[in-house]
């Protein structure tokens, strides 16, 4: 890593779930600051140079999608969220309002470190995943190979004819490749903003897209689903 | 009975009657002989004994006329403030009932026993509010004088000639805890009047003057003292049923007071009552009704009515009778009930009358073999002035709004006898067409035919007229000298005396037949109403139905509005919640509707409480307590009132109160298995919980502290296998977790879809994605329809029942043995299926595996509460599919869950 010790901020109300936090964190190498309520977290955000916010939802003072709105209107920094179970809608709202990344409680570390990873690199190279216009991944000995300046998707050097709109959903999912999408960004993205409310148009082209490129369609290696909250793809 | 011991029916009165009389307040009576004798005083005097006590005594009430020993009394004692009304432009004070029962005092001093309250009051009677009172369990003091009591009213008002009109019925004397006659000799009490020391109202005092002459205040005593001494007698009497002292008396004593609708009936019931008391006997009023009884004016039988609010106020039981025959439905009584005394009127039918159609009386002489008879004569100062009496008082005291009914001549009523003049001119002719061939009693015969005619027509009357008119003509046409009305021959006079006799006595059995005919009628339709009304109760499956089905049987039987008021679980009365139908009455007074539920007795229109209010209210009960009320706005009161109509709602109140008790023990059974079910799960979840929680909880705790505890000594190795256990036992519990809140939540109801179109293979991608880790070994096989099947569901949810259905499959069957999901769709369902290769289903178990908390292998190694599949279950069921389980043919076990598709999946335009 080019920076030493990247610094973040850890907005969390609950002591243990900090504290195990702020040691995992620190013995990884990275810089932790606490804090315990929505409007500490956003001072410390400010003040403290952060590189990226761990954001848990259930805070008691205020709502975590108003302290991510907060911090986005100065900031680009990536944002996680944590959150219960079985409330996908405050995901995708967090999502929405500009989170980078979720994780659902109760979590394993590695799985933190992993999107912590990510979420890092995205923000420092936004592109760096993208070799010179070429994004190559690789899974179960099956190479996906998305050429974004001839429009050419092979896998296995083998070429796949994709149609526009599905080229334009890989596309979409390679620049943000590893990182959760919804359904309304893609939708937004790929169809444009008046295509919000046909997320089965997603839906379908996912498959299609899906039974072209995964060795099995049903059990899908590169294009994963985020249970009711979006698609994301695999670096 | 020869044996010493009590009967033990009269001891079980007596137990019942001290256990409620133990609850209820005591009441004191001050009994004077007139006024002026000090009952206020002695009154006041034991108030401020029992205050020296140190017992809350509080005076309601009182009559202090401004006499000064008595005000001085006063001092110290607590005084409520009284009520007041203004009247008619003069302000009246009377008692606060409110305000006492709000006090609630242990004693409370009420004057004047027999005072009647200012209209509009809650009773119209001083002695209803100390009932009340009484019942509260407050003990009362009260006073009156023996003037005022309502059997011996009578016979005061003959004595001193003045009537009282306020009076208290005999049995709140009787039921009063204690008596305390307060005695004054006569001389002394004139002179205290002459001192000055009575009170007495301006405009009475000559009336009055002549009341306290020495001869009926030694009369007055004399009935005073009488009366104290028959209740010594009482308490004795108890005191010896107490104590086993073997009876002097007959036992089961009853007597009958039959009466009829004439002048005689009020003496006959205070009569009664006098009997009865002195021989300590059930006694019994009734009226019976003949057909021709029944024809009587309205006004008669109000009075008749009147009578019998009476006897019950002076304890009796009243019943009505109908029958054809007065002594044959006595005798009939008198057998059923065992009556052994009877107390009638003399025979009014004298002389000849009596002796051609005979009497009640001698009915009853020659055929009531066992029992006594005693007859009352009607006083001697002619007949006249009796029927006068007997009408002023029914003027002077109606029935409480028992209106008069205007007596209308029914439509035809004076063209019937145009009618019957036709039809007897008519058999003229005939029977002159047939003069000259036929015998002239034959001739007779056709005039009698015309009668005949008339009777069963039009009646009495009509009848009468047309046997007199026949004779006539009959003389004028067909008895020589023809065409006139001298006889000829004496023998024709006894055809025409027999002719006139027959027609007469044939109209009379024609009407009789006739009107008999119609109390069948009468009777049949009321038993089809109550018939029809008891069944549509019985097949009503809630109170809202019984409500309905009553409100419009009432209605058309009573032409009344009416309402049924139910407590809600504070025990206050509620307008109820449901809509009304036409025939509900709006606006019923809860507070009424409240005392009569409070009280268990009627209110309103027509009772003696709160008669002032429009409707009348009846409680509504069962067994062993009040219900309801219903509060029921008549047409006409008379509807109500009348005897047999009463008797009619009475059965109508206890259909209800069935029906109510009814459905109420079927909600409570219902609630109950409902609460055992809850109860039942509570405890499986509990168990379930305990054990599964904790299983892996001890691993945690256990392994964390090894940890712990052995740092610096443990290998790194064995610090990687304790964390490693520590995370795999942490995941199954928020498995579990999960697990349970889910069904809490679906159990709960508050579960929204968010149903959208998906790709089968999407939710079953996502499904083997998540259970990548568990399906490590296993071979999946995966059979799903060619292109992309839309679904319209949850899809989080319908991942869900995937991943219990597939760890399900996992937990039950051989480790790496094959496991097949599989679905189709058709253009209304879509059916899936998870199929595996283990052991199967028990047999039998098909169902019972979807319930919550079953486990198909009770080993300690499988973990899980029993939930996976009653949450399948509980998502399946909330999109409209069912699922069910199977064994395969060649082994194994098949899930198959079937979702309904209500609507086409939505149209794309596709590249």
């Amino acid at each position: 890593m080019a920076k030493i010790n990247p610094v973040i901020i850890v907005i969390e109300d609950d002591p243990p779930i900090r504290r195990f936090l702020r040691t995992g964190l620190s013995t990884q190498g990275f810089t932790v600051f606490e804090a315990d309520t929505g409007k500490q977290g956003i001072i410390e955000a400010e003040i403290r140079k952060s590189d990226l916010v761990i954001l848990d939802l259930g805070l008691p003072d205020m709502d975590g999608v108003d302290v991510i709105k907060a911090i986005r209107t100065w900031s680009a920094i990536p944002i996680i969220i944590l959150s219960a179970r079985s409330s996908e809608q405050h995901k995708i709202d967090a999502l929405d309002a500009g989170a980078d990344d979720y994780l659902t409680k109760p979590f394993g570390f590695g799985e933190l470190l992993a999107r912590i990873r990510v979420a890092l690199r995205h923000a420092s190279r936004p592109m760096e995943h993208i070799k010179a216009d070429v994004f190559v991944t690789t899974c179960c000995q099956r190479v996906l190979k998305v050429d974004l300046h001839n429009r050419v998707v092979s896998i296995d050097d083998q070429e796949i004819h994709l149609t526009p709109i599905q080229y334009r959903l890989l596309a979409v999912l390679v620049k943000h490749a590893g990182r959760v999408l919804t359904h309304q960004q893609i939708l937004k993205e790929v169809w444009g903003p008046s295509y919000s409310e046909n997320a089965h148009y997603l839906r379908i082209y996912m498959s299609q897209l899906r039974q072209k490129l995964e060795a099995d369609s049903t059990q899908p290696k590169f294009l994963l689903t985020e249970s009711g909250v979006g698609y994301r793809l695999k670096v | 009975m020869s044996d010493d011991r009590p009967d033990p029916d009269q001891l079980l009165a007596r137990v019942e009657r001290d256990t409620a009389k133990a609850k209820r307040g005591r009441l004191k009576i001050f009994f004077g002989a007139a006024a002026g004798v000090g009952k206020s005083y002695a009154m006041l005097l034991a108030a401020r004994e029992r205050r020296a006590e140190n017992l809350d005594v509080v005076v309601g009430l009182i009559e202090t006329h401004g006499r000064k020993e008595t005000q001085a009394l006063l001092k110290g004692l607590e005084v409520l403030p009284t009520r007041q009304i203004d009247y008619k432009g003069t302000m009246l004070h009377e008692f606060d009932i409110d305000a006492a029962l709000k006090r609630r005092p242990a004693i409370i001093i009420v004057d004047e026993l027999a005072h009647t309250n200012a209209p509009n009051s809650r009773h119209p009677k001083r002695w209803q509010d100390i009932h009340e009172l009484l019942e509260a369990g407050i003990d009362v003091y009260t006073a009156i004088n023996v003037q005022h009591l309502e059997s011996l009213n009578d016979d005061i008002g003959q004595i001193a000639g003045i009537r009282v009109w306020e009076t208290v019925p005999d049995t709140v004397f009787e039921d009063a805890d204690e008596i305390e006659l307060v005695d004054l000799p006569p001389d002394e009490l004139l002179l205290r009047l002459k001192e000055g020391k009575i009170y007495l109202p301006q405009q009475a005092q000559q009336a009055i003057h002549n009341f306290f002459r020495k001869g009926n205040l030694i009369a007055l005593r004399e009935l005073a003292l009488r009366q104290t001494a028959n209740r010594v007698d009482a308490q004795m009497l108890n005191y010896r049923e107490d104590h086993a002292i073997r009876d002097v008396w007959q036992v089961n004593e009853r007597i009958l007071v039959c009466i009829g609708p004439n002048a005689l009936a009020e003496r006959l019931v205070r009569a009664g009552k006098r009997v009865a008391t002195s021989l300590r006997a059930e006694w019994i009023v009734a009226y019976v009704e003949t057909p021709s009884l029944q024809r009587l004016s309205a006004e008669k039988r109000d009075g008749v009515l009147r009578i019998l609010r009476l006897a019950e106020q002076l304890g009796a039981e009243t019943v009505t009778l109908s029958a054809p025959e007065i002594s044959e439905a006595i005798i009939k009584f008198a057998c059923e009930r065992n009556i052994n005394k009877i107390v009638l009127g003399k025979p009014n039918r004298r002389g000849w009358k009596r002796w051609l159609l005979g009497s009640v009386v001698d009915v009853l002489i020659s055929h009531a073999h066992n029992i006594n008879i005693y007859l009352l004569g009607s006083p001697q100062t002619a007949e006249n002035g009796a029927v006068e009496t007997e009408i002023s008082l029914f003027r002077k005291s109606p029935l409480p709004g028992l209106q008069q009914r205007p007596i209308n001549k029914p439509k035809g009523y004076y063209s019937r006898y145009g009618w019957t003049a036709l039809i007897t001119l008519f058999s003229a002719f005939i029977a002159y067409l047939m003069a000259g061939r036929l015998e002239l009693a034959n001739l007779v015969m056709v005039f009698l035919l015309g009668v005949v005619f008339v009777a069963t027509h039009f009646g009495r009357g009509p009848s009468v007229l047309a046997a007199v008119l026949g004779v006539t003509l009959f003389d004028f046409l067909f008895v020589p000298p023809f065409y006139s009305f001298s006889v000829a021959h004496s023998q024709y006079l006894i055809t025409l005396t027999t002719m006139l006799v027959v027609g007469v006595v044939i109209s009379n059995l024609m009407v009789n037949v006739h009107s008999q005919a119609k109390v069948a009628a009468h009777r049949e339709r009321r038993a089809s109403v109550l018939y029809a009304m008891s069944k549509e109760l019985a097949a009503s499956q809630s109170e809202e139905e019984i409500v309905r089905t009553a409100v419009r049987h009432l209605h058309s039987e009573f032409s009344s509005r009416n309402v049924i008021l139910f407590s809600d679980s504070n025990g206050r009365v509620v307008y109820p919640k449901q809509k009304s139908i036409p025939e509900s009455l709006h606006g019923a007074d809860l507070s009424v509707a409240q005392w009569v539920l409070d009280h268990n007795e009627m209110a309103g229109q027509g009772t003696n409480t709160l008669p002032g209010t429009e409707a009348i209210y009846f409680p509504i009960h069962n067994e062993d307590k009040v219900l309801g009320v219903l509060a029921l706005l008549p047409v006409n009161l008379r509807r109500v009132f009348l005897p047999e109509q009463q008797k009619l709602l009475e059965t109508f109140l206890r259909q209800i109160g069935q029906a109510v008790t009814r459905i109420r023990l079927a909600e409570q059974a219902k609630m109950t298995q409902m609460q055992v079910e809850a109860e039942r799960l509570r405890n499986s979840l509990l168990s379930a919980i305990s054990h599964d929680l904790r299983t892996p909880l001890a691993t945690i705790i256990g392994s964390a502290s090894t940890l712990l505890e052995g740092e610096g000594t443990l290998q790194t190795q064995d610090k990687l296998d304790l964390s490693r256990v520590i995370v795999d036992e942490a995941e199954r519990m928020s498995n579990l977790i999960n697990n349970i809140l889910d069904m809490a939540r679906l159990d709960a109801g508050v579960v929204e879809l968010n149903k959208q179109w998906h790709p089968l293979e999407e939710i079953i991608g996502t499904v083997l994605t998540r259970l990548h880790k568990h399906l490590a070994d296993r071979p999946v096989k995966v059979k799903l329809p060619a292109g992309i099947p839309l679904v319209f569901v949850d899809a989080v949810m319908i991942e869900q029942v995937f991943i219990n259905l597939l760890e399900n499959a996992i937990r039950y069957t051989p480790a790496g043995s094959e496991l097949e999901i599989s679905a189709e769709i058709s253009t209304n369902a879509v059916e899936c299926s998870v199929a595996d290769h283990g052991p199967g289903i028990p047999k039998g178990r098909e169902e019972q595996l979807f319930e919550k908390f079953y486990q198909a292998r009770h080993e300690a190694a499988q973990s899980g509460v029993g939930l996976g599949l009653a949450i399948c279950r509980a998502i399946v069921e909330v999109h409209g599919g069912r699922i069910y389980a199977q064994n395969r043919s060649g082994g194994g076990a098949i899930f198959t869950f079937i979702l309904p598709i209500n609507e086409p999946p939505p149209v794309m335009e596709l590249e």
